[in-house]
């Protein structure tokens, strides 16, 4: 924290809104001092007791199984996500110590198929999905200025959902009849050749996954429309909470292909119906288009919040504000509607006809453009800026490095001959590790690093972060790289064993030596965390002297976030000077405080004016119960046993009635 | 196949298929083009390659560099930066994609038709997990090795009997895949004779790992001596143990699977052997065409290769002896 140090603005102060930085507030370090912002500890005096007595929770196990508050439901995401990506990560461990040396005997080929089926899909739908929807649910209503999110239940609802389906699905690798097809499940490997359960664990689980993810969206959808902060326009909403929007909107219409793919398979399989069968009229190709309709924008549903939060964390550690905010905002959105035209780049060797091809190739090439927009304006921001180091920065740095390095790799898959030499070989395993490695795992602990005071009320230890990141970064490499030339070198991907004299053995072991360095780098982060913890410094609201609303809170934040809706008047409303003073000002007025139930402020979409006061829904045993019911519909479809799957509909049908005849009131406002 | 095979080699493909603790490794790599294909997508990466790396060098170096000089800076710059953004973030990426188009569209065109006739047609036929080639106009059918002739194209047309597969050389031809009920047709040339490596590159279940084939690429005449020995029919046993081989062959499940051209046994299931004896290795380049193997492989080939369609086979030991005895002399 010595290191920081208040920005000074030079020139002149270019708008209100896009590049302010504090000149009235006084410097930033001394922000990083006070334990209690002075303008919350002023709100909090005013209404704090009240509002503690009205948003107190359950204590206990009731308590836990009941709550809807939207940071304890984010916390859970996040712990779950973690637990869901060491298994996956120790199947990714198993599969390089098979892969070590040539003619390797530590798992058969059944085992280690599913290993890396396991692994693809825990990482892409278990874990990358789902740690995003954490960061998200804890904090964007925080970085909007809110109380909670729009549907409270549903957010419990889709968590629980979330944790059955993933624990449905892990059973099928301790029942060893996990997918063994790759992720990507292509059809008829997993349809007419899987006769075993294998392929009813991967449809059934996807399915049941989607529900969580589709309700997750849609919430956080509604949530950014309705509930911002009065005054935080469009063009003042933090990169992070735009991230996650387009997410959420890419997911509402990608998923829906994977569902009905899905929902197809399913059919075939158990009614002997003929989608995607050849023999009798169906067609195997139709499911890799609807998987990849799917899987394409899925890249970016990881990556975009991936890169809002490294959008949130190099400006604070530039000490300035964002380079060229709308065009980092519609690249944003851009990347979100043109994935959903680059599909057909998975499929360059299907033999699908030229014209198409020359399309998509252009269209990948496209995609590329707003990428390069926000890396630039990442780069910017530095040199325009100060930097600090610290381990959330050097995270930061660590994946533009190794995303820029994933980038040029995927410009050269739109080269249609040279995507058909090198796909499925290993050359494109080390691309989508890059790119997914270095543009969603990296991201992900840099905001770990950057947003665990806020999230626990306590300091991490400097050294330990950096060593953290050291570590990490240089196992990711010594892991990913040598995979391009392997791949150069012809060995195609997913093979269990390899033989010797091809000069594969070499960078194999290469690359399993990275793997157990990086191992130890999770195992490293994970202890300075619990260190943290256990005897970290106590944190203060704002360590970082950050210019967004999650810093205006407590750390922790008190269950209803802010004593006081603040008025928004720029995009760093931390470092404008006036954000944080409306908190005084507003402090006796009721509809900014709003003691009186669990309540929000609803406001107008576009400037977010204020419409009225909401009165949000407390604690409910339902969500848990309809995720129950959900479950059980689920394991008795595997299963085969209709009826109870009916019965167990039937009654999830019972409680969600239950649920919309419980509805709060909403309270009219006098107009 | 999985001998050490000497062909020249560009310097850098070299550089790169040298593993560090040296040996006589030969890597099938796509950095040592042998077919016109393959040179495309060689040169192609090399370009890609200079490309990349400047721009890896370039907005590595600045993000270093930002970290470096920065720090130590306190003095924060103002304004919006959009131009910077603009120009470098859009314009630059623009004209770089743009090349980059056209070499993939270029190469595309050029390779979407072979030069020039091809000189014959061969169905590849992808099974689990073994290759089928079916020379069209003649009765000559191999299993895992494909002959043509050096510096003709010669016209694939691929399917599969089961799953998908993915017909891969990487030496000579980028991957095309094997659908059910579709027939992709492609075409490879080969500029020097030698033989090339090639992979199933989709997954395909268990053995997926287990399926690779040879392309023998051959001189002219000598590809039309094999062809010719290739459509004949087998040769009759000479000896008492070939004669009981056959035999046996013929007269036991064998035959329901596997076909030998000249004798009763016409099973589809398998590969064909009528010169099962020619092929150097067995079981899609898993083990060696010689005696024992073979043996073995008859006798349990789960223990060889698990999950493939054979059942192991319970013979005497006298019936193992002559039917391999037989097999062996399908030359």
């Amino acid at each position: 924290m010595t290191q920081l140090t208040p920005p000074r603005t030079t020139g002149e102060r270019s708008g209100e809104d896009l590049d302010t930085l504090s000149t009235v507030a006084g410097s930033l370090e001394a922000r990083t001092r006070y334990d209690v912002l002075p303008e919350r500890g002023a709100a909090e005096a005013t209404v704090g007791a009240r509002l503690d007595e009205e948003w107190a929770e359950e204590p206990g196990f009731w308590g836990f199984i009941t709550t809807v508050n939207h940071k304890r439901i984010g916390r859970r995401y996040l712990v779950t996500a973690a637990v869901f990506f060491m298994f996956a990560g120790i199947n990714a461990l198993v599969i390089r110590t098979q892969l070590a040396q040539p003619n390797n005997h530590v798992v058969g080929p059944e085992i280690y198929d599913q290993l890396f089926s396991m692994h693809g899909m825990v990482m892409i739908f278990f874990f990358a999905t789902p740690f995003n929807s954490g960061f998200g649910n804890f904090f964007l209503p925080i970085m909007i200025g809110t109380r909670d999110m729009a549907f409270p239940r549903v957010n419990a609802l889709s968590y629980w959902i979330f944790l059955f389906s993933g624990i449905f699905i892990f059973s099928s690798e301790a029942m060893r009849s996990a997918p063994d097809f790759g992720w990507f499940a292509y059809v008829p490997l997993s349809n007419e050749y899987s006769p075993a359960l294998n392929a009813d664990f991967y449809s059934l689980g996807l399915l049941f996954l989607a529900v969580s993810s589709t309700i997750g969206s849609m919430n956080f959808i509604v949530t950014f429309l309705k509930m911002r902060a009065p005054g935080m326009s469009l063009n003042r909403v933090p990169l992070f909470v735009w991230g996650i929007l387009t997410q959420s909107f890419m997911l509402v219409f990608a998923l829906p292909p994977l569902d009905l793919a899905n929902l197809m398979l399913f059919l075939d399989r158990r009614l002997g119906m003929r989608f995607f069968d050849s023999a009798k009229g169906g067609d195997a190709v139709l499911w890799q288009h609807l998987f990849w309709l799917f899987g394409h924008p899925d890249v970016y549903i990881i990556v975009l919040p991936a890169m809002g939060i490294i959008s949130s964390i190099v400006p604070v550690f530039s000490r300035r504000s964002i380079l060229a905010y709308p065009y980092v905002v519609l690249a944003t959105v851009a990347t979100g509607i043109i994935s959903f035209g680059v599909w057909v780049h998975h499929m360059f060797a299907v033999g699908l006809s030229d014209v198409s091809l020359t399309f998509f190739s252009a269209a990948t090439l496209t995609i590329s453009v707003p990428a390069g927009i926000q890396m630039l304006a990442w780069i910017g921001t530095m040199w325009r800026g100060h930097v600090v180091l610290n381990p959330a920065m050097l995270y930061a740095m660590s994946f533009i490095i190794t995303f820029v390095m994933g980038g040029v790799t995927g410009v050269m898959f739109a080269v249609v001959p040279f995507d058909q030499q090198v796909t499925d070989s290993y050359f494109v395993v080390a691309h989508f590790h890059y790119v997914l490695f270095g543009g969603a795992v990296l991201p992900l602990l840099g905001g770990l690093f950057y947003w665990w005071p806020k999230m626990t009320g306590r300091m991490t230890s400097h050294a330990g972060g950096v060593i953290s990141c050291v570590l990490v970064f240089v196992g990711m490499n010594l892991t990913f790289f040598p995979m391009h030339i392997q791949g150069l070198l012809g060995m195609p991907r997913r093979i269990y064993t390899y033989p010797a004299g091809y000069g594969w053995g070499t960078y194999n072991l290469i690359e399993t030596i990275g793997a157990y360095i990086l191992a130890f780098g999770f195992l490293w982060t994970l202890f300075v965390f619990v260190q943290s913890l256990l005897s970290g410094p106590h944190a203060p609201d704002d360590p970082w002297g950050a210019n967004t609303l999650e810093w205006a809170t407590g750390s922790p934040p008190k269950a209803y976030n802010f004593p006081v809706a603040p008025t928004v008047h720029s995009l760093n409303p931390l470092w404008d000077g006036r954000t944080l003073q409306s908190m005084v000002d507003h402090r006796h007025d009721p509809q900014r405080t709003m003691t009186d139930h669990h309540q929000a402020l609803r406001t107008s979409e576009l400037d977010a004016r204020i419409e009225r006061v909401m009165t949000m829904p407390g604690e409910t045993p339902q969500p848990l119960l309809v995720a129950m019911f959900l479950t059980m519909t689920v394991c008795f479809l595997l299963a085969d046993i209709m009826l109870a799957a009916a019965v167990s509909f039937g009654l999830m049908g019972l409680v969600i009635g239950w649920w919309m005849w419980s509805r709060p009131e909403i309270d009219e406002p006098a107009p | 196949m999985r001998r050490c095979r000497r062909l020249p080699a560009g310097i850098a493909a070299t550089l790169l298929s040298t593993p560090l603790l040296g040996g006589c490794d030969r890597a099938p790599s796509t950095l040592d083009p042998a077919g016109p294909k393959s040179d495309f997508t060689t040169w192609a990466w090399w370009g890609l390659f200079a490309a990349a790396a400047f721009v890896c060098c370039l907005i590595i170096g600045l993000t270093v560099l930002a970290a470096i000089f920065r720090r130590r800076s306190t003095k924060v710059k103002t304004g919006d930066g959009r131009r910077f953004v603009l120009v470098f973030g859009v314009i630059l990426p623009a004209i770089v994609f743009a090349s980059v188009f056209a070499l993939g569209v270029g190469g595309l065109v050029a390779q979407s038709e072979p030069p020039s006739k091809p000189a014959m047609t061969v169905d590849v036929i992808g099974h689990q997990w073994w290759w089928e080639f079916r020379y069209e106009g003649t009765d000559a059918v191999t299993a895992n090795y494909l002959h043509v002739p050096v510096g003709t194209p010669v016209e694939l047309r691929l399917r599969t009997h089961d799953v998908i597969h993915s017909f891969w050389i990487p030496q000579v031809m980028p991957k095309m895949d094997l659908l059910p009920k579709r027939i992709n047709k492609t075409w490879l040339s080969v500029d020097r004779r030698g033989t090339y490596q090639g992979e199933c590159a989709e997954y395909c279940g268990a053995q997926h790992a287990h399926m690779d084939f040879a392309l023998v690429a051959q001189s002219h005449a000598s590809f039309q001596a094999w062809l010719q020995r290739e459509q004949r029919a087998a040769a009759p046993p000479t000896t008492d143990a070939e004669r009981s081989g056959m035999q046996f062959f013929t007269s036991a499940s064998c035959s329901t699977c596997h076909t030998i051209r000249g004798t009763s046994a016409d099973g589809k299931l398998g590969p064909d052997l009528t010169h099962v004896g020619s092929r150097p290795m067995l079981a899609a380049g898993l083990i060696p065409n010689d005696v024992g193997h073979m043996s073995g492989w008859i006798a349990n080939s789960q223990a060889v290769k698990p999950g493939n369609l054979m059942p192991p086979q319970h013979l005497t030991p006298s019936d193992l002896r002559d039917v391999v005895a037989y097999l062996q002399s399908l030359k």
